[in-house]
């Protein structure tokens, strides 16, 4: 996605990282060290009590901000953390029940115990971080001062974060909304595949605990309770659907395009816009709609009844491979104006003496499409269509608003339908049997199968590898 | 103009029309639908287009007191808003520092962002209810938890806009810099002007998506009426609510939904087509 060089083709460096991290962690543990024999008694003592450092120095917004970040992260582990974080390896030990007077004894509460649990252990990693800022700015402060110069005063540092340090200030929002509302909550339900957390197990009734690959067992089990051979059908049609969504879009809407731009054609305006109305209108009016008029005592099959054409209603959506080929084919009416509009803008740049050329030397216009005008726009659309298959693999809305996943099946297990797709039956998972562990587990493989593709796709894309190659 | 070439434009004209029509065709029904009569003709699902007397009576229903329409269009209106300003201002911010700045832990952080994002959203939507919860946001509070839901973690979708940073010149930073801004300033009174198409770009996606907000919003306001957005009221209309009675309400409600945000989108179209033409290119 982005154009900084990205995890790419890193498996085989993985352990270069590895051990480059442990190189520069016994550095830094050298420079630390270092520090505390070599600084001066203002410096040792920051070790403990921080921003003492730069009190005593009259740095003192500086050391008075560091001093509040230990009190506050001291007084929230004793106060508040530690009693969750002691927990964490057993999630609780005592349930819910009654007092010996009769009344109600609350217990733990396996759900708080793991997330506050998470959010100390990710505290105490940043405090470390602050700690180390801390010994860092100790350093700096003594050797400036050694050399006669002079330190930086309230103002300058303040003004500092308009200016060299602008990205703390810039970054600071948006990293903690990101750290607060994905990253903590992602980091717990990963942890939650490895407990029983589901609806014998909710908080805060009753305990979960951990249970190890117990629930990635289970997935991949075929027997018949296990999840194994639904998940395969959900995945494969996750898939299919993926693929038919991403490549069969993307040919139409180029097609479309083309059309559009052909020359002699009036009122490019007009096509255009009539063609982005599916994706002005909210497609919850719009896919409810078409979803309705599709169904048994739709419109749809009113008028074919009507007209004698059938003589009884035509399962649309209760039939499972008639209900896949109708949401690929009523995703085409919503997906084709975005390729289109992609292309519209990209086909223009092409250069027309290529054609003119091409012309000239007896190609006729499919051979054109195939040798100048394909070959250009898979190379600078290469980016897009990684997105875009990714975005379908977890395409929510279209799956939901038109079918729910449905026609259900006897044969599936998990509330799981026939046009399921692994996000629909993660939601259906959460929502209708609260089995949050086996919802976790197919997070994870979404992720797994997201992550994959995207590592394949992205290092044998050419326009990754060959950035001029068409310029 | 050859023979041939009027042939194939011919052609073409036909296959434009005919794709206008399956285009359009939903839509004309939807409002055709609207315009049923509820007293006359039954408000479910029948199989006929064209009603066969005219009535406002469905839209008469959403104005009057026995429905709420008013209140979640209005709930929606609210979140819109104030999720395209945050977003807009997140994103802005995000993609400066990542375009313009370079400090330790950059490359790291866009990694890990790019990680997460291959997680499915809704993997966890019990933690984030649990979360809002906490602070009183869930229910009652909702609209303002959909808000926060909403633009808290909108920082991670800076690839369009950082791209956009990317083409403008470096140069004129240095320039501005030599000539003593900040990046403070360099950022609020050069780039930002400069960069109108995408700041309407980013405020436009970010102003329809709360209207499409179906799954979060239902978990979060579960229960308490007062707090859904049309998605969800209108949603429930049709699936769960007896939608024989509730389907030309449905058209109504739609119809009500779709003109004044299809009107903006046609308005701001130009610069939509610039947002998503330029992402699909640079990634």
């Amino acid at each position: 996605m982005g154009k900084e060089k990205q995890p790419s083709g890193k498996l085989a460096s993985a352990g270069n990282a590895v051990a480059n991290f442990f190189k520069w962690l016994g550095a830094d543990l050298a420079d630390i060290g270092s520090t505390f024999v070599n600084g001066d008694w203002k410096t040792k003592v920051s070790f403990i009590i921080m921003g003492f450092g730069p009190l005593m120095r009259k740095q003192f917004v500086r050391g008075a901000a560091f001093l509040l970040v230990e009190i506050a992260f001291f007084y929230y582990l004793i106060s508040f953390g530690w009693g969750y974080l002691k927990d964490i390896n057993t999630l609780g030990t005592q349930g819910r029940g009654f007092n010996p007077d009769g009344t109600v004894s609350y217990g733990d509460n396996s759900f708080l115990i793991l997330l506050y649990g998470l959010l100390t252990i990710t505290l105490i990693l940043m405090f470390i971080f602050v700690w180390r800022m801390n010994v860092r700015q100790n350093r700096n402060a003594e050797l400036m001062l050694k050399e006669g110069k002079k330190l930086p005063t309230v103002k300058q540092d303040l003004m500092s974060l308009l200016d060299e340090h602008f990205d703390k200030t810039l970054l600071a929002l948006p990293v903690l909304g990101v750290f607060v509302f994905v990253m903590l909550p992602i980091l717990f339900m990963i942890c939650v595949a490895f407990t029983n957390y589901d609806a014998n197990h909710q908080a805060p009734a009753q305990l979960f605990t951990w249970v190890g690959f117990e629930n990635f067992k289970n997935l991949f089990s075929f027997g018949s309770t296990g999840f194994g051979s639904t998940f395969l059908t959900v995945l494969v049609w996750t898939l299919i659907w993926a693929f038919f969504a991403t490549f069969l879009n993307y040919f139409l809407g180029m097609a479309v395009a083309i059309l559009i731009n052909k020359k002699g054609i009036k009122f490019k305006k007009l096509w255009r816009t009539i063609l982005v109305m599916t994706i002005a209108i909210p497609q919850f009016v719009s896919l409810l709609y078409v979803g309705k008029m599709f169904a048994a005592d739709g419109l749809v099959n009113g008028y074919l009844l009507k007209w004698g054409i059938i003589s009884q209603a035509i399962p649309f959506w209760t039939n499972p491979t008639l209900a896949k080929v109708m949401i690929i084919v009523i995703n085409v009416w919503i997906g084709i104006p975005y390729v289109m509009l992609i292309c519209t803008g990209l086909l223009m740049n092409i250069p027309a003496d290529l054609y003119e050329s091409a012309r000239i030397d007896g190609a006729n216009p499919f051979q054109m499409f195939m040798k100048i005008t394909l070959p250009y726009m898979l190379f600078v659309t290469g980016p897009y269509l990684l997105t875009s298959f990714t975005g379908n693999l977890n395409n929510f809305n279209v799956i939901y608003l038109l079918s729910q996943g449905g026609p259900q099946s006897m044969n599936l297990t998990g509330n799981a339908g026939y046009t399921d797709l692994l996000v629909t039956w993660l939601y259906k998972m959460t929502i209708n049997s609260t089995d949050y562990k086996m919802a976790a587990v197919i997070g994870i493989m979404v992720f797994v199968v997201t992550a994959v593709i995207s590592l394949v796709v992205y290092n044998i894309l050419p326009s990754v590898k060959d950035e001029e190659g068409f310029q | 103009m050859t023979a041939k070439r009027k042939v194939s434009n011919g052609i073409a004209y036909a296959v434009l029309i005919l794709i206008s029509i399956v285009w359009l065709f939903p839509f004309v029904c939807l409002v055709l639908q609207s315009f049923r009569s509820y007293k006359l003709e039954h408000g479910g699902m029948v199989d006929y287009l064209l009603p066969k007397t005219f009535s406002l009576d469905s839209y008469a229903y959403l104005f009057s007191s026995d429905c709420q329409f008013f209140r979640w269009y209005g709930n929606t209106l609210t979140i819109a808003v104030f999720v395209a300003i945050f977003q807009t201002i997140f994103v802005l911010c995000v993609s400066y520092a990542l375009s313009r700045m370079r400090f330790k832990g950059r490359e790291a952080l866009m990694r890990l962002w790019l990680i997460l994002g291959m997680f499915p959203g809704f993997l966890t939507m019990i933690c984030l209810y649990f979360l809002l919860k906490q602070f009183g946001l869930t229910q009652e509070g909702a609209v303002p938890g959909l808000i926060l839901i909403g633009f808290a973690s909108s920082g991670m979708g800076y690839y369009v806009c950082k791209g956009y940073f990317d083409t403008i010149p470096k140069s004129l930073d240095e320039a501005a810099r030599i000539d003593g801004a900040n990046r403070f300033q360099v950022f609020t009174i050069m780039l930002i002007p400069l960069s109108k198409p995408i700041i309407i770009y980013t405020a436009l996606v970010a102003f329809m998506a709360p209207w499409c907000d179906y799954i979060f919003a239902s978990y979060v306001a579960f229960g308490y009426s007062d707090s859904y957005n049309v998605a969800v009221a209108m949603q429930r209309w049709v699936f769960t609510n007896d939608y024989q009675g509730f389907f030309t309400r449905f058209c109504a409600g739609g119809v009500l939904v779709a003109v004044p945000i299809t009107i903006l989108f046609m308005c701001l179209q130009k610069y939509y087509v610039e947002g998503v033409t330029g992402g699909a290119v640079k990634g």
